[in-house]
């Protein structure tokens, strides 16, 4: 055990501080749930790529910097300390990526990564559909082989970034006769191929965020298949994997908005407002928690980079840093008094209607990526043993 | 930078998990309750066989020289088995404290106690000022007592203990009736300040990881009961409203986990965040078990319930562990201090790190 950064750990922080400082936008972005927005961060990736910062666990020949985990952590650290435009493409980079990375071939790899990593194209995802929500096995959508395609036909929904992107990823029935997560496939689709219809969803917060998607006939290349035909739900835990654990939830997210938090108590502390006396100790709380997150998180990265393996236990963070989220914005909100009811831009908001964007955007952590009622069954089930049926 | 565990650090806490599952079960937990002193001097000498007392005494006094980043694993285990003997007090507070009297020039009493410490041949109990209560004075040969910014080394024979009765038939504490005296007194002012602070923080830090093995041990006891016992005829472990507590229960022990080792290192290494460091270990480890000490119960129903089932055993632990060392509101008014009444940058890990 040794908790302190090396020299060249401590270098590589000063040097993504100082690209950071010199090259963030100062003003923020419009939400990339926007069309305007989702350009401008396609433009803020382009430089960030350019800079050699967009993907920096990556290897330098897909558009990465070669860094250990411990070295990303560092990265996000600072990317989240510079006030840095959220990832438009985070379910490329931070989900298919490292799945790309793991099944995919050499093909693949540079055919994909590199335009990923500079956010070139911009990755959806589909997994549910209107019947596979939690229950993610009843998957019917299919994918059938002819000749060197395969045809798409159903429906997937609430794909994430689907009104902007260029790009969905999912799962398919390939063997229309089979059931539940037996013959699926994992399959990247263009999402301007012919037959491929999107409808974008608002969201509550009244931004087309998400998106239905159908496939009418839609041919996509056999060569798009990720992993083996009818291996799809492997190669998905996978990705889910990412996706829970660590890699689309930095620590550095969630210390970043305890240290605004905390700041936020103090200065309504001092404006002489009156404050619930519970919400000395909601700040305190939310602070260790996400130090707890963070803490957490370096300990699994030093397993990993000492050759250990994180599988069932990523629904443990998924769970801890959702709630933690809704904790935060909840707890902000509580501190704003009635401003907590205005949205951003209102002219007597004076910069605190972020707050409530976060606490919207918080609410839905609990339902993605698995629902925290799925996670607690995973938790149970194969952390803790308990018996499935 | 590298939080993990060496591989002898993790094969002490398996040699200290072994001998504790095969000689500490419930059964000799439940033998001690019923004792008078509550105390074994055969289950000590056993504990000092393989180290336990041993850890953080200086290989020069017949010691093992380690520090807290060996004994937080130990810990763990001691928790686990509901451990009722005073390790704390003797092998995680006395043994440093005694070897730092000795390096501020007050060798003599580290002299004479701590190789007696480390071949299990003495008990020290210690008293502190957050706390009225001195754990098991009854069997010290020792008392180092806390009085103003003093410490005093204090013979057993020159105090007048009253037992008080704890709800933790693990736990013997005492009220303790003692006059500090110019010859019983070992450290004052500064020293005394920084020595009492220190010790209070080595404590704290041991009731944390003992609480580890505790919440562990709790969620592991009502995960066996929930796979056994069948209503409706299945197991209500298959049921989710039972799955979703433990798996809660699950979700907080991992989350406090990180944070006592980080307090561990933090008290190892003297580092200026100790006592905070320490607070946040004692609070999220506390609640942790505390959570999973009332979920287990509630898993159990009303055969957990009984003081003939062991789960009390490790309910008690929990509760008494709680305000052992500073309590819940204490340590949370020690992080609120630091975090959000301070005028400085509340101090996160890693991203506050300079850069120089």
């Amino acid at each position: 055990m040794d908790l302190t950064y090396t020299l060249e750990q401590q270098a590589f922080r000063k040097e993504a501080r100082a690209w950071l400082e010199a090259n963030v936008p100062t003003e923020p972005l419009p939400s990339f749930d926007t069309k305007e927005g989702f350009d401008a961060h396609c433009d803020w990736e382009k430089k960030l790529n350019e800079g050699g910062w967009a993907m920096v666990p990556w290897p330098v020949e897909y558009g990465g910097r070669g860094a250990d985990l411990l070295e990303w952590l560092i990265f996000e650290e600072e990317y989240y300390r510079a006030g840095a435009p959220g990832r438009v493409n985070q379910n490329g980079i931070f989900l298919l990526g490292p799945t790309i990375m793991e099944y995919g071939t050499p093909e693949q790899r540079a055919r994909f990564l590199p335009k990923m990593a500079s956010s070139e194209e911009v990755w959806a995802q589909g997994w549910s559909e209107p019947n596979a929500g939690s229950d993610m096995a009843n998957i019917q959508a299919t994918a059938i082989r002819e000749g060197n395609e395969y045809v798409i036909n159903g429906q997937k929904t609430w794909a994430s970034r689907g009104a902007y992107a260029h790009w969905l990823f999912g799962m398919f029935r390939t063997d229309p006769d089979s059931k539940r997560h037996h013959g699926l496939t994992f399959i990247l689709a263009p999402m301007d191929a012919p037959g491929v219809t999107v409808r974008p969803i608002e969201k509550i917060s009244g931004k087309p965020a998400f998106a239905e998607v159908f496939f009418d006939d839609a041919r996509v290349p056999a060569e798009n298949r990720l992993g083996e035909e009818g291996q799809g739900w492997s190669v998905a835990m996978a990705t889910a994997g990412f996706e829970r654990g660590l890699m689309l939830r930095s620590p550095a997210r969630f210390q970043n908005t305890a240290r605004k938090l905390v700041d936020l108590y103090r200065k309504t502390l001092q404006s002489g407002a009156a404050i619930d006396p519970a919400l000395r100790g909601r700040v305190t709380q939310c602070w260790m928690a996400a130090e707890a997150y963070t803490l957490n998180t370096y300990q699994t990265v030093s397993k990993l980079l000492a050759g250990g393996k994180i599988g069932a236990e990523a629904s443990l963070n998924k769970i801890f840093w959702s709630e933690l989220d809704i904790e935060m914005h909840e707890t902000a909100l509580a501190l704003l008094g009635e401003r907590a009811e205005l949205k951003p831009g209102s002219p007597a908001a004076q910069g605190v209607g972020d707050w409530l964007d976060g606490y919207i955007f918080a609410l839905a952590g609990p339902i993605y990526a698995g629902t925290n009622e799925i996670q607690r069954n995973i938790i149970a089930e194969r952390i803790l043993g308990l018996p499935r049926k | 930078m590298e939080f993990n565990f060496s591989e002898d650090q993790e094969l002490l806490q398996q040699t200290v998990r072994d001998f504790l599952e095969g000689e500490c079960t419930a059964e000799h937990v439940r033998q001690l309750w019923n004792t008078e002193t509550g105390r074994s001097a055969e289950f000590w000498a056993k504990l000092a066989e393989i180290g336990v007392p041993a850890l953080l005494v200086p290989e020069e006094a017949g010691g093992l020289g380690m520090d807290e980043r060996d004994l937080v694993l130990v810990l763990e285990e001691t928790g686990r088995a509901a451990l009722a003997e005073p390790v704390i007090s003797t092998a995680a507070v006395a043994a440093p404290l005694l070897r730092e009297l000795a390096q501020s020039g007050k060798p003599g009493l580290a002299e004479k106690w701590l190789g007696r410490i480390a071949e299990g041949a003495a008990i020290v109990a210690v008293g502190h000022g957050q706390s009225p209560f001195v754990s098991d004075a009854h069997v010290a040969d020792l008392l180092l007592l806390a009085h103003a910014d003093e410490i005093h080394a204090v013979e057993p024979g020159s105090v007048d203990l009253t037992a008080e009765k704890s709800n933790d038939g693990s736990q013997r504490i005492f009220s303790v009736d003692w006059t500090p005296v110019g010859e019983t007194r070992v450290a004052e002012g500064e020293l005394g300040r920084e020595l009492q602070a220190a010790s209070f923080d080595r404590g704290a830090l041991a009731c944390a990881a003992q609480q580890l093995g505790v919440g562990q041990r709790l969620i592991e006891m009502a995960v066996l009961y929930a796979s056994q016992r069948t209503q409706f005829g299945v197991a209500i472990g298959t049921f989710q409203a039972i799955k979703h507590r433990l798996a809660n229960a699950k979700v907080k022990v991992e989350y406090s986990r990180s944070v006592v080792y980080r307090a561990a290192n933090s008290v190892a290494l003297h580092l200026p965040t100790r006592s905070v460091d320490v607070s946040m270990a004692k609070l999220t480890a506390s609640e942790a078990a505390t959570f999973a000490a009332k979920e287990a119960l509630q898993v159990y129903g009303a055969i957990g319930y009984t003081y003939e089932e062991d789960l009390h055993i490790w309910m008690k632990r929990a509760w008494s562990l709680d305000l052992a060392f500073g309590t819940g509101a204490w340590h949370r008014e020690r992080v609120a201090g630091a975090v959000v009444d301070s005028a400085l940058p509340a101090e996160s890990f890693g991203y506050s790190a300079p850069t120089a």
